[in-house]
């Protein structure tokens, strides 16, 4: 009998039946509906034979923009997941009054704000922002590709793998319940025992991984394949964003990585980094995880700050306000954003001195930002403006990040911080600036340009249906919540006793309840503009008359994104190519150098999903193999030569002279 | 009872009671009342609910951090308001429709303009970080207070009431050295008497709060944070975790009884009365073990070592003391070159001994080196 436990447990290791949470409804019947979802995709794609098409225009594509829009497709899946948390928590914060306990106990609930915190950041915004400088940055520079087209793939694949070990969590054991940074000593191993943070730290490790190898990918194209004429100081904003971004990504993701290696030390063989005895110390968790944790918040807005700079000037018809200043602003936030770490936690008990320099060095950086505010305000002074749906994203942040700013640097006095820290004051001003930041400018972005990616602008209607709700709903969530923190509540608690809280939980769960109407709309908006794509069709590839250089060329762009490299003079290259006069060649087309798909980052990523499940579940033969296979491939695919080709001179003819037609026709 | 809490949430007051006379005196130095008043109207509006203990608190610390919030608020309101009203005309000035608009196509820089825009959030933020400056350190948690509220100082005689605090799964334990009694969930203090918490956690990271008294501070294992703080209202306050702590978090909290001195010597007499037994190691060893919304206990006396063997990660039988084992790495040190005093140059922040595991008060090296270092334990 025992032997025969030793053998399971030699094959399956901690994993068994009871692993398998079938004693929770809620978790049941999300499965049968995503069972059931899935079936039909599957079902969908061999009733139509598309296996083949997928795998290769997709999957092993290392065309950036289809990489891009990946990223996006990753993103919206990811947000649904995430939102439902949300709503969730919500309802359970509106329900969980006096007697009534809600329908979460601590063990559900606890889970749900750790997947909350962890799916919306790592899962939804990153790769929103990623997916956005993927498919935009190289088109906007006048490149082809980016640096390292494979590498590209690979990290995709390796984001989508940590999404992938994040979701198994839902059905096959359980997720942390340490909160979404999980901090020692909650997530212990004697605090916590189970698989839950492991697949928290494995799901991140395999993510990060993706993360950190774009960021060194978009730095090299940056740096190196801008267009001829394209100084630094040329270079749209955008792309600049982008810039400081990746290398916030690459100076910080490292880590990252460290300290979850550390806490898997201290997991898995007994080290002592984080624990409470044998010299371990918790604050040093603190101050490393915090160390990635605040520049990824500026990782995550910097990006978004670029798209609303555009943005702006599109729709005001007017060149970018002090370009310099929003240049030199967004290196200084860039530097500055290492400096601020210790104002999560002022109240860990450094000296005064100590959490006043945070606090001030947290303040400056307001600084920059509010020369950026005010650079696309007086971009809208004598301007021309048209609210499309992209503009106005671009004013509902505006008015929006003002207030979650303000907030912020209350939060950095370090004796008000004392008062509010961890109250859901803090959580009203989080939500404020990554919704009202990053969340609006995704939607700017995705609203811009997606006539770019796909040929047809989306629908207007459900976009401005998208955007109210998604405004108001905000608002009608989180200024109740800033009320609560002065109320003196604290975060993450399951349920209250006091009763005058309560209406101010059910008017922020009526705000969550807009939000999700917002995104509803925003699925209605694909899926209308899908329908109606003839109608909004673009041949042009300028639906906006815009100003940089992605402008230029088709929509979507050929693979090969421009016949002939642009040449730069100016900012705003594709406006000042339009108001001199710029004539499109149409002969003279020349065999174009482009790099060739290839499935090793695909296979690689499902190793790593193997090699991670078999880490959490303690399976060691499986680790061993998938870690070996993993080697194996990477290898294998250095020694693959046959990673280019040219487009023949025809094919390149071929697609011009269709682009040529159709413009005429236009005309 | 109704504390603070309870009373004013009572009356959904549209009018809440603001602030203190003198603290409005101090606003009126600073020469912000119009603008104060002209721009909190709007914030007021928002926060007519009740019982905004964070903005209408007890305590003479927590009412000083409320005058910093609405301090800081105002100075940013100086430019987030004329930031927000200036969107939204530029928006409906220069909107595509408006053909009396002028339009600037080209215009996209202005010297004068680039200086404001850098300089006037500049000059706000050297405003607030100045008084971040002083204000953090006026009210570092560490530092002992030297006065009761804005008008009166300290006199010379007042003895401080000191608290030992620690954090359990999942409740709050309160020692008081000085009365020799222990209390689990309630906490209770005279007004208008410094108290000075030693905060410690047993194992997870918990954050001691209570609002209306004043900031929070979290409590960690094998380390000693301080809070020194005074209740000038009498009433019953909320005390709570502010940090998550794992499944009992959310039922973590406790009262607070702000006494006068006489309730309070009332107080610890029937806690003395009503404890059933001694809080001593194997009792603090029971209590430890994970438990959820644990109710109101007294302990008639403590161990007197209990709470030094709590910081120091040694209550059970046989483990040994942080701080021993500290000492006696700093002793070997010296033996293998550098001296205990080349370790005090190096690291003149431990004598402050912010952190309690560096602390080596009331030790004595003598008899550190007579015991063995229990093997089980390393």
């Amino acid at each position: 009998m025992s032997s025969n436990t030793d053998l399971l447990k030699l094959i399956f290791g901690r994993l068994s039946l009871d692993s398998i949470p079938y004693h929770e409804p809620i978790l049941i019947v999300t499965f049968i509906g995503v069972a059931f979802g899935g079936l039909v995709v599957l079902g969908g794609i061999t009733y139509f034979g598309k296996w083949g098409y997928l795998w290769r225009e997709w999957v092993t594509s290392v065309d950036h923009k289809k990489i891009g829009i990946m990223y996006m497709i990753l993103g919206v899946i990811m947000l649904l997941r995430g939102f439902a948390d949300a709503l969730m928590m919500r309802a359970q914060q509106a329900m969980a009054f006096g007697g009534n306990e809600g329908f979460l106990p601590p063990h559900h609930y606890d889970q749900i704000f750790t997947a909350h915190g962890v799916i919306m950041i790592f899962f939804v915004a990153m790769p929103f922002v990623t997916g956005l400088m993927n498919f935009v940055v190289p088109l906007q520079i006048g490149a082809r590709d980016v640096s390292f087209p494979f590498l590209n793939n690979f990290s995709f694949w390796m984001t989508t793998a940590g999404a992938v070990v994040i979701m198994i969590s839902l059905f096959i054991g359980e997720f942390a319940r340490t909160g979404w940074l999980a901090y020692p000593p909650v997530s212990d191993i004697i605090h916590s025992p189970g698989v839950g943070v492991d697949y928290y730290i494995w799901g991140l490790q395999i993510a990060g991984l993706g993360t950190l190898l774009s960021g060194v990918n978009l730095i090299a194209t940056i740096v190196k394949m801008r267009a001829p004429g394209m100084s630094m100081m040329k270079m749209p904003v955008f792309s600049w964003t982008a810039l400081c971004t990746n290398i916030l990504i690459v100076a910080s993701f490292p880590v990252l990585t460290a300290v979850l290696a550390l806490l898997t030390l201290d997991r898995y063989v007994g080290t002592h980094f984080f624990t409470n005895d044998m010299g371990g110390n918790v604050m040093m968790y603190v101050n490393l995880i915090w160390i990635w944790g605040h520049p990824e918040v500026y990782i995550l807005i910097l990006p978004c700050f670029g798209i609303f700079s555009e943005v702006v000037s599109t729709f005001c018809r007017k060149r970018l306000f002090g370009y310099s200043s929003m240049v030199y602003a967004t290196v200084v936030i860039t530097i500055l954003s290492y400096l601020v770490w210790l104002h999560h936690f002022f109240t860990m008990g450094s000296g005064a001195s100590v959490n006043a320099f945070f606090g001030i060095t947290t303040m400056i950086i307001s600084i920059p930002t509010g020369a950026k505010m005010f650079n696309w305000l007086f971009t809208m002074y004598k301007g021309r403006i048209r609210f499309d749906v992209p503009m106005l994203w671009t004013v509902g942040f505006m008015l929006t990040f003002v207030i979650g700013g303000m907030t912020g640097v209350l939060l950095a006095v370090p004796p008000a911080d004392f008062v509010l820290h961890n109250s859901l004051f803090l959580i009203a001003h989080f939500h404020n600036v990554i919704i009202g930041g990053v969340v609006f400018g995704v939607f700017a972005g995705i609203n811009f340009w997606f006539p770019k990616a796909f040929g047809f602008k989306l629908d207007p209607f459900w976009g401005k249906m998208s955007f109210w709700f998604w405004f108001i709903g905000f608002y009608f969530a989180f200024m109740p919540l800033y009320v609560l923190g002065l109320m003196g509540v604290t975060r993450r608690l399951n349920h209250f006793d006091d009763p005058s809280l309560h209406i101010w939980f059910i008017i922020a769960a009526f705000g969550a309840v807009l939000i999700a109407v917002g995104i509803g709309s925003f699925l209605m908006q694909l899926f209308v503009s899908i329908k109606n794509r003839e109608k909004l069709r673009d041949v042009t590839g300028d639906p906006w008359d815009a100003r940089t250089l992605e402008w230029s060329t088709s929509s979507p762009p050929p693979e090969y994104n421009f016949a002939f490299t642009p040449v730069v003079y100016d900012h705003d290259a594709w406006w000042d190519m339009k108001q001199r006069g710029f004539t499109r060649p149409t002969e003279g087309f020349k065999p174009i150098h482009m790099p060739k798909s290839t499935g090793a980052g695909a296979i690689l990523a499902g190793l790593a999903i193997v090699f991670g499940f078999a880490m959490i579940w303690y399976i060691w033969w499986l680790a061993i193999v998938a870690f070996v296979a993993m080697v194996a491939v990477a290898i294998g695919h250095s020694f693959n030569y046959d990673r280019d080709f040219h487009i023949p001179k025809e094919q390149v003819v071929k697609t011009e002279d269709a682009r040529t037609r159709l413009l005429a026709k236009k005309a | 009872m109704i504390g603070a809490f309870g009373a004013q949430c009572d009356c959904c007051c549209f009018v809440c009671k603001w602030s203190r006379p003198e603290t409005d005196q101090k606003i009126k130095r600073m020469s912000l009342k119009l603008s104060r008043g002209l721009l909190i109207a709007p914030l007021m509006l928002l926060l007519t609910g009740c019982n905004l203990v964070v903005m209408q608190p007890s305590g003479d610390v927590a009412m000083q951090q409320r005058d910093l919030i609405l301090i800081s608020t105002v100075l940013m309101l100086l430019i987030i308001i004329p930031v927000m009203a200036l969107t939204v005309f530029f928006a409906w000035k220069y909107r595509q429709s408006n053909k009396d608009a002028e339009y600037d196509p080209e215009w996209h820089h202005s010297t004068k303009l680039e200086v404001i825009i850098w300089s006037a959030p500049l000059l706000i933020i050297i405003a607030l970080g100045a008084l971040t400056w002083v204000s953090t350190h006026k009210l570092d948690p560490y530092r002992p207070l030297d006065r009761i509220d804005a008008q009166r100082p300290i006199a010379a005689d007042v003895k401080p009431l000191t608290v030992e605090v620690v954090s359990l799964n999942w409740k709050w334990l309160f020692i008081y050295p000085e009365q020799g009694i222990a209390t689990v969930n309630e906490l209770a203090a005279p007004v208008d008497v410094p108290i000075n918490f030693k905060i410690t956690s047993d194992s997870i990271m918990n954050s001691f709060y209570i609002p209306a008294l004043a900031g929070q501070i979290y409590s960690m294992a094998g380390m000693e944070t301080k809070l020194h703080a005074v209740i000038n209202k009498e009433g019953v306050y909320k005390g709570f975790s502010a940090n998550y702590s794992g499944d009992g978090f959310s039922d973590m909290h406790f009262k607070f009884h702000g006494l006068s001195q006489a309730d309070f010597d009332q107080w610890v007499a029937k806690v003395k009365a009503d404890g059933a037994t001694e809080l001593g190691r194997s009792e603090y060893l029971d209590l430890a073990k994970p438990s959820t919304a644990v109710p109101v206990e007294y302990y008639n006396s403590v161990d007197p070592e209990l709470y030094h063997a709590i910081l120091n990660r040694c209550v059970e039988a046989g483990t040994m003391c942080m701080d021993e084992m500290m000492m006696m790495d700093h002793m070997r040190d010296k033996k293998g070159g550098k001296s205990h005093d080349e370790h005090a140059e190096l690291f003149p922040s431990l004598e402050r001994s912010e952190v309690g595991i560096c602390s080596v008060e009331g030790y004595s090296p003598a008899s550190a080196s007579e015991k063995e270092m229990p093997a089980a334990k390393l």
